[in-house]
């Protein structure tokens, strides 16, 4: 057993544990939205950041990969922590405004308009890469990938061609936390039409 | 050139012992006269794109008869003078040479011949010629270690870097010291990762060596080669000019950590860089330098090329190792340092080229005489790229702790025209802004951290009046945008979020609240990116605020840029009583916005100016003012 400190609550956790899986088996709340039991931890959304450390030397890491450690101090809710996710909230919030989960999430930190202008009134994607990954790790079949280099990056069949290793098993909207998925998945496997006319439906 | 060509060498055959690599350096040795005058014409790239090649072919047509050498080397670093032509032994330096000048070169360096003056090196400030290189300033306040044989040396032929010194350290390292001697060599030398961070080497060697220990692999050493900064270009020049002190340096850590396979990681916008150093492993292996059994100590290294995609994140190291192990380069959070997972999750030691390329004199001279050169934290020395608004662009190498304006005005002989800098940006797009009043900070890891930027790879732009630090800024945010893998949030959405609100200022739109957002939103960037990419990126706009505060505020308050640089803030006028009227600027617009007959005062249309500025380069007046 390893004994540490969240939010100054004596806590303890079992060696190979991160330090949001033993914040939730304590009761304490962590905001996260790439974060998923079933697959492996990408680190992309950056929700869950938290403070280690002390007075004199502290640093801000995610929760979702950084392992405990004997005597670790953690602060899940410090100034810092509140500045990091209130501006990815913030900017999320003009990224997708048509996801009830990223309004709901920001009105959770005070944000409840943004400062930023946006392109895309429909658009509920945060390119989390939740579904590219149990796509790939629980399905088996890789067959939605990230396409493209930041600004440009979004989700889509690998090189954007329409893919039939798509077996319409439905992990990846089930796991999208924003409900973005459900949009996509056409546009993977290609439209009926486009499938029947064997021109793909991009 | 070493007399005994190349395929002499490989005829070697495989060298088996320390001994037998001794008698072949002997044999080089012996057979190359020191006193032979070799014509020694620079093939980096700013030479190269002022048509040295045809330079080196027209002096190889003109030496026919003469008995005497055309060697082609590396970049020499005087890039603005280029093509640049040294004669050794007698260290006499031509600058700016076309093919034309080769006969004249040619008579100059026979028997009772002349230096060409037209093509000696004047001092800009008293116009005095200085016909040796060792004299000319840019060079006479360099210490070149790492840089040592570049310029000398042919990179294609490892004869030539035998004889000058090349696996020297190899030999002696493989014979005569064990793998824990080796690793705590380097750690007394003090020298420190030259790829940005200035992590202690011989520490992470050691962290390495502790891993490899603890989990039973043997380690992978790779070579960082994926330099892309903006205006860097000092790994480009080690790997084109003196690729074998990469690989030495390479085997050396390999035969310390007990790696048995290293892999270079080579942009591929360096072709030069990945040809050179294929050679310099071709050879290598021939002679048993690389390889099986190497100089028949028993112990195997080899190393493969891996090309870059394109990506600047895959300098990035945990990007890089994703990218060699063939799958998109995206960096993963490193709370597992590389020493114990790196590459395919073995303990990997990764350097930059220029850590790799600083070994093999650690070894040969030992770490104490490193340790003795700069400054006690920041020992050796540093290559800078120096570039911008600066006399004497190029490449140099200073010891650690050299002031700042030493930097720029000895070696860069300062900014043209005369006028102090305004400020230098140091480490790349991820480093800082430093002011002309912050010009006595000694160019050392730890000073210039504190002074709020970084060293970085090495890069150094400087700049004057004519540039805007909102403008630079965003210049670099712009560039960082553009090379965000995207993978997380904060620098996928955060960096093109402070470049709009950059662009507002660029264009008098914003407010003092509008600076304190940028400024809350870059400690959420740096605390929440995932890699150093995003996590530094709002650096160069936190250190021009911190230092230009009022050149911001000019912006948005008096929608005013005092850098005349901001085109929405900006309009070109002309001085009635300085104009000549000679249709210059007038002729050259290429919106026809400039009015007026000859020998009268021209004046200028706002409504049809783009303030594209030609016309105030154009005139040979000064008669277009800016504000």
């Amino acid at each position: 057993m390893i004994n540490m400190v969240i939010d100054g609550r004596q806590v303890q956790a079992q060696t190979g544990w991160t330090v949001l899986e033993t914040a939730r088996q304590n009761g304490i709340h962590i905001p996260t939205l790439c974060h998923h039991e079933a697959v492996e931890p990408s680190g992309a959304c950056r929700l869950c950041v938290v403070e280690i450390g002390d007075e004199t030397w502290s640093k801000i890491v995610i929760s979702c990969m950084y392992p405990v450690a004997e005597g670790l101090n953690v602060k899940t809710d410090s100034p810092r922590v509140k500045n990091v996710r209130r501006w990815i909230l913030e900017m999320l919030l003009a990224q997708c405004p048509a996801s009830p989960e990223i309004r709901a999430l920001a009105a959770e930190y005070g944000v409840q308009t943004t400062r930023f202008v946006n392109h895309d009134p429909n658009e509920q994607c945060i390119l989390c890469g939740l579904c590219v990954r149990v796509c790939k790790e629980v399905v088996g079949v890789s067959a939605i990938s990230t396409i493209g280099r930041g600004v440009h990056k979004k989700i889509g069949s690998p090189y954007g061609v329409v893919s039939d290793a798509c077996v319409a098993c439905g992990s990846c909207v089930t796991v999208c936390p924003t409900g973005a998925m459900s949009a996509r998945l056409d546009a993977i496997r290609g439209v009926h039409a486009g499938r029947e006319a064997g021109k793909g439906g991009k | 050139m070493a007399q005994i060509t190349n395929r002499e060498i490989q005829q070697a055959g495989r060298l088996d012992s320390a001994e037998a690599f001794m008698a072949l350096r002997e044999r080089i040795l012996a057979a190359s006269d020191p006193n032979r005058t070799e014509i020694i014409v620079c093939h980096g790239t700013g030479c190269l794109a002022n048509g040295s090649v045809k330079v080196a072919e027209a002096l190889q047509a003109a030496v026919k008869a003469a008995d005497l050498d055309i060697k082609v080397t590396g970049c020499h670093g005087f890039c603005s003078r280029g093509p640049l032509v040294v004669v050794r032994p007698s260290g006499l330096f031509y600058q700016r040479v076309k093919p034309a000048d080769a006969e004249d070169i040619l008579q100059s360096v026979l028997e009772g011949g002349q230096p060409v003056e037209r093509l000696l090196y004047h001092d800009p400030n008293t116009d005095q010629a200085l016909p040796q290189e060792k004299d000319i300033p840019f060079y006479s306040h360099q210490m070149r270690i790492v840089l040592r044989n570049i310029g000398k040396i042919d990179p294609t032929d490892i004869g030539d870097t035998i004889a000058h010194g090349g696996y020297l350290a190899l030999a002696k390292a493989l014979y005569q010291m064990s793998p824990e001697q080796v690793v705590a060599e380097v750690e007394r030398s003090g020298l420190r990762g030259r790829g940005g961070a200035g992590f202690p080497t011989g520490r992470k060697w050691k962290s390495a060596l502790a891993a490899i220990k603890k989990k039973g692999y043997p380690a992978y050493v790779v070579v960082n080669g994926d330099e892309g900064d903006p205006g860097a270009f000092m790994d480009r020049t080690i790997m084109e000019g003196d690729p074998h002190a990469v690989l030495e340096g390479l085997i050396l850590g390999a035969y310390a950590l007990g790696a048995h396979q290293g892999f270079m990681y080579v942009r591929a916008e360096y072709p030069v860089a990945i040809k050179h150093l294929n050679i310099a492993m071709e050879q290598a292996r021939a002679l048993g330098l690389l390889g099986q059994n190497i100089l028949g100590s028993g112990f195997d290294f080899d190393v493969q090329i891996n090309r870059g995609a394109g990506a600047f994140v895959c300098g990035e190291s945990t990007a890089l190792f994703t990218s060699i192990e063939g799958r998109a380069g995206e960096p993963k959070p490193k709370y597992v340092r590389s020493v114990e997972e790196g590459l395919w999750g073995r303990p990997t030691v990764l350097n930059n080229v220029e850590t790799w390329a600083n070994v093999p004199q650690i070894i040969e001279k030992g770490g104490e005489w490193y340790a003795g050169l700069g400054v006690p934290h920041s020992t050796g020395t540093k290559v800078f790229s120096l570039v911008g608004k600066v006399n004497n662009v190029g490449l140099v190498e200073v010891p650690m702790g050299t002031p700042l304006a030493s930097i720029v005005e000895d070696l860069g002989g300062g900014v043209p025209g005369g006028a102090p800098f305004k400020a230098v940006q140091t480490g790349g797009p991820s480093g800082g802004c430093l002011p002309y009043d912050m010009r006595e900070v000694p160019v050392d890891f730890d000073s210039l951290t504190r002074a709020g930027s970084m060293m970085g790879s090495g890069g150094m732009i400087v700049m004057d009046k004519r540039d805007c630090v909102v403008d630079v800024a965003r210049y670099f945010l712009r560039f960082l945008e553009e090379e965000s893998c995207g993978k997380c949030i904060p620098c996928r959405l955060g960096l093109t979020r402070m470049r709009e609100i950059l662009d507002g200022f660029s264009q008098g739109i914003g407010s003092e609240k509008d600076i304190d957002d940028l400024v809350s939103l870059a400690a959420a960037i740096q605390d929440g990116a995932l890699c150093a990419l995003g996590g530094s990126a709002p650096n160069p706009v936190l250190t021009t605020l911190q230092y230009f505060k009022d050149e911001y505020l000019a912006h948005i308050k008096d929608k005013r840029c005092p850098a005349g640089v901001c085109k929405d803030l900006i309009s070109y006028s002309i001085d009635p009583d300085k104009c000549t009227g000679c249709m210059t600027c007038a002729r050259q617009c290429p919106q026809k916005a400039i009015a007026g007959e000859k020998k009268k005062p021209h004046v200028i249309n706002q409504e049809l100016c783009i303030r594209c500025g030609i016309c105030m380069e154009s005139c040979k007046f000064g008669a277009v003012n800016v504000a």
